[in-house]
């Protein structure tokens, strides 16, 4: 999300109002460019999104009006749209987020953290751990459901970026100057380590294997709240809105980070060189482990969003949402922030249409959903190598 | 580099043990008998899979005793197949390799037990299912698979036959894509819409956590019933998540439903769910009283489901060896056995009197279809039981319908 972007274009409708004084002065305050835009830009690729997709899904209902007996598609479709479309919100910005993990530390050390997948795993346990505990505390219902949400994202977050940091600092930093293939191979083991020992931690101390998050009985998660669109009914999970709020705040947060301190910059700058940022007074190394700080506490609390929308997890879910948001990174163009967060959404919402919709297929079936979800990613990088907004930003953070 | 050599020397020398562990294994004598048992032990599944091997473990304990007097030992030796087919064919490969094992008890999962099977049916290795229901288990016509449960193709269609009696019309049947989940879904799916059901739709997923958007087309068609052919690990999380979706229909399971995880994973969501099953709790069962109770003082918790048919399938094993040793005089040999359990009449087991069919098959299944009653894992036992039917095999009711007309 970094605002070079918006450098004004010449010749465009809006270049009167965008030449005018007032906005000048307007595109350079910090209100502007840590809330306004940012914020504008995750509406746009959201509604950009919908758009398209929904305009593809009314076209094949064209193309194919009645897929199966007595099923109109297109009458199909408007009674699941505004459903598709918070599923595909709530999974999207999840995907996002550990995307965002993946994109970092290939921003700065041009590697595949592939143990980042099982970052977000152990987001999702120690949430589950926090709660449990709260629960067999017997508190877990007097605290109010906000500030348990936000304490749960903090624990899981820190706690996963702590992890991520020792990670780095264990398996990847003595690997720093071995080919990139080396690093690569530590983090598969990485994650099958962290795998088996969040799994003999969970035999021995809680003697199960599925977590259910203890939130699945308190009514304000669970009730589905009402939204009347038109003439029909809709109920959205409370657990996608929690997910949809927390995820636009601690994007806002990034945002702010990577742009607007000291701090981001030298993450900025070591992603552009790292020898001569070292050369220039950046210290390289913490700023390595910030970024995966970072990179670790997004996947952790993503993570821990997810257990709650999900409500059970095991040592072993990390792998497909991983490598989902991974695929997410790569559409959006690795290396790139904004990349990463408008790739996790699109992945989301394709998915949430594609599960949506090809029921009425019964020859395609949802089983396909991966298969055509990949197929878009082959296709997209046949013609952008470098992914969607890989090449438009120069800087790659 | 020291460290490399540190775990080089320690890797070989845990080798060398592993080597030295096992040919002594192989060495012991022509005295003793191995009983092996498959079972996932580990992963989402492990909590039916442990408990099917204890009670494969206490009924050595309890029934091995005519061996012993015999002058043999037995042992037990518990695989962890964890639930994946490659997992279950390498430790088959394992199994059939070591010459003092005599029999197999296994497995939890269909799509794991058809791959094993072939290997233990190569060398003549009898396996004993206590839990498989897939109709290709048996209808290989194999001389040494067996089961002691029902099979798919009935049960599926007494699920069915217990929604259209309901007075369901429409229903939305989902399936887990393995041999297991998809075979029984698509029984349920023929037998509900020759009843007259509409299936609204038809679908497989492997996804195991995040349902939202799979549930957003069943939604929108509002079944009556959704039929999910699965394992409660993904299942019970999808009801979770429909119910918080808004949907208030019924919920109907194959016995992959049963287990006290069902309950512990859905919650409250769990309550009214139906499903049917080949094995009820061990408590339905009017001589599993003193199997409950021994296998309580000896795992400190309850049996799960499958557990009392483990056991059952471990006695017939045991039972079947002896017969053997007497007909042969000495040690027999694994083609000895399999025609030995293949024999079994009338065996007064825990879960009823078993006879196998010239397939492997029981004679006579029970089947049957349970509604849970309460979110608490603790009272997963009390589910209430709502109909009980004795169904024959396909060879049983194919010898019966011969038998009809001519008498």
């Amino acid at each position: 999300m970094s605002s070079e972007s918006l450098s004004p274009r010449q010749g465009g409708l809006l270049d009167p109002l965008i030449q005018s004084e007032a906005w000048q002065r307007f595109s350079h305050t910090g209100f502007y460019r840590f809330i306004v835009f940012p914020i504008g830009q995750i509406i746009v690729f959201i509604v950009a999104a919908t758009v398209f997709l929904t305009a593809l899904a009314y076209l094949v209902a064209l193309l194919i009006p009645e897929p199966r007996p007595n099923i109109v598609l297109s009458d199909q479709i408007s009674r699941q749209l505004p459903g598709m479309v918070i599923s595909g919100i709530s999974i999207g910005f999840v995907y996002a987020m550990v995307a965002l993990g993946y994109t970092l530390v290939y921003g700065v050390l041009k590697f595949i953290n592939f143990a980042h997948s099982e970052i977000f795993m152990f987001g999702s346990v120690i949430g589950f751990a926090f709660m449990n505990f709260l629960s067999s505390a017997g508190v877990l219902a007097d605290w109010n459901p906000v500030v348990l949400v936000i304490a749960t994202i903090l624990i899981s977050g820190i706690a996963s970026g702590l992890l991520a940091v020792l990670i780095e600092r264990v398996a990847y930093k003595p690997l720093r100057n071995a080919p990139r293939l080396v690093p690569l191979i530590t983090a598969i083991g990485i994650s099958f380590i962290l795998q088996d020992v969040v799994r003999a931690l969970a035999s021995i101390t809680i003697n199960d294997f599925n977590l259910t998050y203890p939130t699945r009985n308190i009514a304000f998660f669970q009730n589905p709240i009402p939204v009347v669109i038109g003439t029909n009914e809709v109920r959205v999970r409370m657990t996608s809105i929690i997910i949809v709020i927390a995820a636009v705040i601690m994007l806002l947060a990034l945002n702010y980070f990577v742009n607007g301190t000291k701090a981001g910059r030298g993450i900025r700058a070591i992603s552009m060189d790292q020898a001569t940022s070292g050369l220039m007074g950046i210290p390289v190394n913490l700023m390595i482990s910030l970024t995966f700080f970072i990179g670790g506490a997004f996947g952790g609390a993503a993570g821990a969003l997810f257990g709650l929308n999900v409500g059970n997890v095991t040592p072993y879910i990390g792998f497909i949402p991983g490598l989902k948001a991974f695929t997410a990174a790569v559409l959006g163009g690795i290396g790139n922030i904004t990349g990463a967060l408008l790739g996790g959404l699109l992945i989301g919402m394709i998915e949430a249409f594609l599960n949506g919709l090809l029921p009425y297929f019964p020859a395609i079936g949802i089983r396909y959903t991966d298969i055509i979800t990949f197929g878009i990613l082959i296709a997209v990088l046949i013609f952008r190598p470098s992914g969607l907004l890989g090449e438009r930003v120069d800087e790659k953070v | 580099m020291k460290l490399n050599k540190v775990v080089g020397l320690l890797s070989s020398a845990a080798l060398a043990t592993a080597l030295s562990v096992s040919l002594v294994a192989a060495q012991d004598g022509d005295n003793v008998i191995r009983i092996a048992s498959q079972t996932p032990l580990s992963g989402p599944q492990s909590v039916l899979g442990v408990s099917m091997s204890n009670a494969v473990r206490l009924a050595i304990d309890e029934l091995s005793q005519p061996l012993v007097d015999m002058g043999y030992t037995v042992e037990y030796v518990p695989f962890d197949d964890q639930a994946t087919p490659e997992v279950g064919v390498s430790n088959a490969q394992q199994i059939v390799a070591d010459p003092s094992i005599l029999a197999v008890v296994g497995h939890l999962n269909s799509g794991v037990a058809i791959p094993s099977s072939e290997v233990y049916n190569e060398n003549d290795l009898v396996m004993i299912s206590p839990a498989n229901t897939n109709p290709a288990i048996t209808d290989r016509g194999y001389a040494t698979v067996n089961r002691v449960c029902g099979r798919d193709d009935l049960q599926g269609p007494t699920g069915a036959n217990y929604a259209a009696e309901l007075g369901i019309t429409s229903a939305y049947v989902l399936h887990d894509t393995t041999a297991y989940g998809q075979g029984v879904a698509e029984y349920f799916q023929d037998e509900a819409e020759r009843l007259g059901i509409t299936v609204l739709g038809f679908e497989g997923t492997e996804e195991a956590s995040n349902f939202d958007a799979i549930i957003q087309p069943i939604l929108a068609q509002s079944p009556e019933l959704i039929y999910f052919g699965g394992i409660y690990s993904q299942t019970a999380a999808f009801l979770a998540q429909a119910r918080a979706a808004g949907y208030e229909g019924l919920f109907m399971g194959p016995d992959g439903t049963d287990s006290t995880e069902f309950a512990a994973i859905a919650g409250d969501a769990a309550v009214g769910t139906l499903y049917t099953t080949v094995a009820g709790p061990a408590s339905i069962y009017p001589n599993a009283a003193a199997f409950i109770e021994s296998y309580t003082e000896a795992f400190g918790e309850g049996p799960q489901p499958f557990a009392a048919q483990s056991y059952d399938s471990t006695a017939i094993a045991l039972q079947a060896i002896q017969a053997a040793i007497e007909s042969t005089g000495g040690l027999p040999s694994r083609a000895d056995v399999a025609a030995a359990v293949r024999a079994t009449a009338d065996y007064e087991g825990l879960t009823g009197t078993i006879t196998f069919d010239a397939n492997g098959d029981p004679e006579i299944g029970l089947y049957y279809v349970i509604e849970v009653v309460s979110g608490d894992p603790a009272e997963w036992s009390n589910n209430s039981i709502i109909a009980t039917l004795e169904i024959p095999s396909p060879l049983t009711a194919a010898a019966m319908a011969e038998a009809t007309p001519a008498s």
